[in-house]
């Protein structure tokens, strides 16, 4: 398949490679945090709908695998002196193998119940890290700060780890859209409708949804690499906190599941209106009701979420809005 | 022979479902499997197309033991599934639910290519038309349809019919057994259950009648139609049938 | 084996009050098939309204509770016609999100007007020696309170028109409806004894320990480590649930460090989901 004739691709492309390109034009640093949490939560929010979105499976402990592949590589920076474009690789991989082991057992229960025992484990996680010592146990492990002269320096260091985050949440979309148009992907679609039926009409469901797992918690792992690194220290709290877990869930609500676009808008949105609320007078003390009242109104009123309503409004859209 | 069931049976906790059923299907045959509700017809495909295990006995599939693989390995082999309760994939299109039966079924084919057979199997239903839209808006009788033709795409070497008859109207029934009809024309092999008798008796070889979970006979739609255990089966009384038929 | 017993007992008068909290989730879980990610920040508002009766109005907080029963159940009635009632029939993630909005309502307005900082109520009940153990009166009465409430679950639940209608809902909804039961006002009463249930723990855990308007979370995770101990639906499950759940907290720092506790507890609750989804009490 050629991706560059695909009118579905280029809308979620652009707009990720577009906002990095700015951030780099523009060189500032306070512009290129803003755009590193939300480029984080694009990332985080299009890999988790690799799973929630296409397969169907909620997933409420997609943190784990940011916080736990986050430690691992930030654990191959600090204390194996890695570089950091490695050790995030190496945080990757160590999610897709957790992902596994974790998937043997949980993929094997459906719905709520898959999404109840993904709780679990999140917090289990973020137990197990707080009494293990060699990382760190409840207080975390800080990066000794010569492993940012490598790269020239700490602010050197941090619009680097920036770029490294643009090309990860670009090749995220990437894949994202590999996948959705793959026949693989037209299994997981059916898995999501009726898994049932999909393995009588010979989709092998347990491979192809552990597949699916093992995807989705690849990207996790980079990007808390990345993140912790960027901030210099990780702690369990930090790693594992479930409100996070639930907010990058709320995303692809938001912009609308099991599409493309639609964790890409969900994440701009809900950061946008995090950071409008935060900063207002009226709404400062209220940004979490607000959010939550925000996020009622949708699941109620707007299902499918923003994309998804604009596909149902103008059918005409649905080949750029995939 | 390109099925062979011997002696299955299947348990449910304390429910006996099959006991000890025995049969063969010969290739390019079309089979009905008959018998009152509750005499474990769908239970018996379940078995054969793997979504459970039998208790005991084997079933041969083109002289491959697939007894107790997964649904999916068995639908690999080239055996179709239409099932008797619609199961549209809801938010895909009709055109990409057609596609999931060529993808993953025996041909194992690549999304492109799936797209041109499925869109021709759902021109062999009379459903192209309906390609792209989405599977929730078809009504029942084109639901049905979207079933065999996915069933269809997957290219099986036999198809597997529960009821596709079932809830259509008369002409739309007349249909439908032409559709099966061309379908077996074209060198498919079927096995199908179905409870409308004069639809089943004019278009199957073969007739084998399930009732308790056991058979109780087997052989020509006149044979079977003849014989005075499955009028019993389906009547209850032989000597009231009689009077019946008598009159 | 002497030295475990104090923690064991204590552990399990608490484990009565996890039981209450956990039946809730429960029994919302069992009649509506909706996962209540609200039920901590109802805790939480349990909580402080025992609190404010007692500081304000120097309600003694038992007696207090029966304002807080009334409030919670209309509390419930309220969040479920406001954020459940249209998406009760459109599959559990929307329900779930729906509560999960319902929790940041609840705690951010909480955080705004509360604040953060922790309270408690300085109430003592006196206390009870019996050789090596000392009973705190107010986890006694917590744990009286608890077994009281249970009771009366159970009467209503078995012994009521609308108590069998809720189990008729919960056994099959659509039957329930062709029976002429109106399932909506039964959904609707079922949340709010959910609610009222979370509530009402709540209260009673404020009479032994501080707390915060975000004190719920913990409890609500503890919440579904029991309801999935005791089977998921099983509201007396949930209460032996709640019991084990006390006395593991009781005995596990006996022999490992205390921080290791939810460890333990999330990965006892991963296997019980996976290995038996019924509960540790289920059928098979």
């Amino acid at each position: 398949m050629n991706l560059w004739r695909q009118p579905g691709f280029w809308p979620s492309f652009l707009l990720v490679f577009l906002s990095g390109l700015v951030v780099l034009v523009l060189r500032q640093d306070t512009l290129r945090e803003t755009a590193f949490t939300v480029l984080m939560f694009i990332g985080l929010a299009s890999s988790l709908n690799i799973l929630m979105g296409y397969t169907g499976y909620v997933n409420f402990g997609h943190i784990v695998f940011f916080g736990l592949g986050g430690y691992f590589g930030f654990f191959l920076v600090s204390e194996m002196g890695w570089p950091v474009y490695l050790a995030a690789l190496g945080g990757g991989v160590l999610s897709s193998i957790l992902a596994y082991i974790i998937g043997a057992a949980v993929l094997r229960l459906r719905g709520a119940y898959f999404a109840l025992a993904t709780i679990g484990v999140n917090e289990a996680a973020r137990a197990f890290v707080s009494n293990f010592e060699p990382f760190g146990g409840s207080t975390g492990l800080y990066v000794n700060f010569s492993a940012y002269d490598r790269y020239g320096g700490a602010g050197q260091a941090l619009w680097f780890t920036f770029i490294l985050l643009w090309l990860v949440v670009l090749a995220v979309i990437v894949v994202s859209y590999l996948v959705k148009r793959s026949r693989f992907g037209l299994g997981l679609s059916a898995i999501r409708e009726d898994e049932d039926t999909a393995m009588v009409m010979g989709v092998n469901a347990p491979l192809d949804k552990t597949k699916a797992f093992l995807i989705s918690a690849f990207f996790p792992g980079l990007i808390g690499t990345l993140y912790f690194f960027k901030n210099g220290n990780v702690e369990p709290d930090d790693a594992f906190r479930f409100q996070m877990s639930l907010e990058i869930l709320v995303m692809v609500m938001l912009g609308g599941k099991g599409l493309l676009l639609g964790p890409i808008v969900g994440a701009f949105a809900y950061e946008r209106l995090r950071g409008y609320l935060l900063t207002s007078v009226i709404f400062k003390n209220l940004h979490l009701a607000t959010s939550g009242l925000v996020l009622l109104l949708i699941v109620l009123f707007v299902p499918g979420g923003g994309v998804g309503w604009l596909r149902e409004r103008f059918p005409k859209l649905r080949r750029w809005l995939e | 022979m390109i099925l062979q069931v011997q002696e299955v049976s299947k348990r449910f906790g304390g429910l006996q479902a099959l006991l000890d059923v025995n049969f063969e299907l010969a290739e390019g045959q079309i089979m009905g499997l008959i018998g009152p509700n509750g005499a474990g017809k769908t239970t018996l495909f379940n078995v054969i197309n793997g979504v459970y295990p039998p208790t005991e006995g084997q079933v041969i599939f083109r002289g491959e033991k697939i007894t107790g693989l997964p649904s999916y390995e068995v639908a690999r082999r080239g055996l179709a599934r239409a099932h008797q309760v619609v199961r549209p994939l809801n938010d895909l299109t009709v055109r990409e639910n057609v596609m999931v039966g060529a993808c993953f079924g025996r041909e194992r084919h690549s999304r492109s290519s799936a797209a041109s057979l499925a869109d021709q199997a759902l021109t062999q239903v009379g459903l192209i038309d309906r390609a792209d839209q989405f599977a929730l808006s078809l009504n029942v009788a084109q639901k049905k349809r979207l079933e065999l033709a996915r069933a269809l795409a997957a290219r099986p070497y036999l198809l597997l019919l529960d009821e596709v008859l079932a809830g259509l109207n008369p002409s739309e029934i007349a249909g439908m057994m032409e559709t099966i009809r061309t379908i077996r024309d074209q060198g498919f092999t079927i096995l199908m259950i179905e409870h409308i008798m004069q639809a089943v008796m004019s278009i199957s070889d073969q007739i084998i009648v399930l009732d308790y979970g056991q058979l109780i006979a087997g052989g020509n739609p006149q044979e079977v139609a003849n014989n005075p255990k499955v009028i019993e089966a389906y009547l209850g009384d032989p000597e009231m049938t009689a009077r019946l038929l008598a009159e | 084996m002497i030295h475990v017993l104090p923690s064991i007992i204590d552990g399990l008068l608490i484990g009565f009050v996890y039981g209450v909290a956990a039946m809730g989730l429960t029994l919302i879980w069992g009649v509506m098939r909706v996962i209540n990610l609200g039920h901590g920040a109802t805790m939480a508002l349990g909580m402080f309204c025992t609190y404010f009766l007692f500081s304000d109005l120097a309600l003694n907080p038992y007696l207090g509770m029966v304002a807080v029963v009334v409030l919670s159940l209309l509390f419930g009635f309220l969040i479920y016609g406001v954020a459940l009632q249209r998406v009760i029939q459109s599959g559990y993630l929307s329900t779930l999100l729906a509560t999960f909005a319902v929790n940041m309502i609840i705690i951010g307005i909480g955080t705004a007007v509360f604040t953060t900082s922790p309270r408690n109520i300085d109430f003592s009940a006196g206390s009870i020696t019996l050789g090596p153990v000392i009973l705190q009166g107010t986890r006694l009465l917590a744990a009286l309170a608890a077994v009281v409430i249970t009771g009366a679950l159970y009467l209503f639940l078995y012994f009521t028109r609308p108590g069998k209608a809720i189990r008729a809902v919960s056994d099959n909804r659509a039957a329930a409806e062709l029976m002429g039961i109106p399932s909506s006002h039964v959904l609707a009463l079922a949340f709010g004894l959910g609610t009222m249930l979370a509530a009402v723990a709540g209260g009673l855990t404020s009479t032994f320990f501080p707390f915060t308007i975000l004190s719920g979370a913990t409890y609500q995770l503890k919440s579904f480590v029991i309801c999935v101990l005791g089977g998921l639906g099983n509201p007396l499950g949930a209460l032996v649930g709640g019991l084990f759940l006390g006395a593991l907290e009781g005995i596990v720092p006996t022999f490992m460090p205390v921080s290791w506790v939810p460890v333990v507890e999330f990965v006892l609750f991963v296997l019980v989901l996976v290995v038996k989804p019924t509960g540790l009490l289920g059928a098979k």
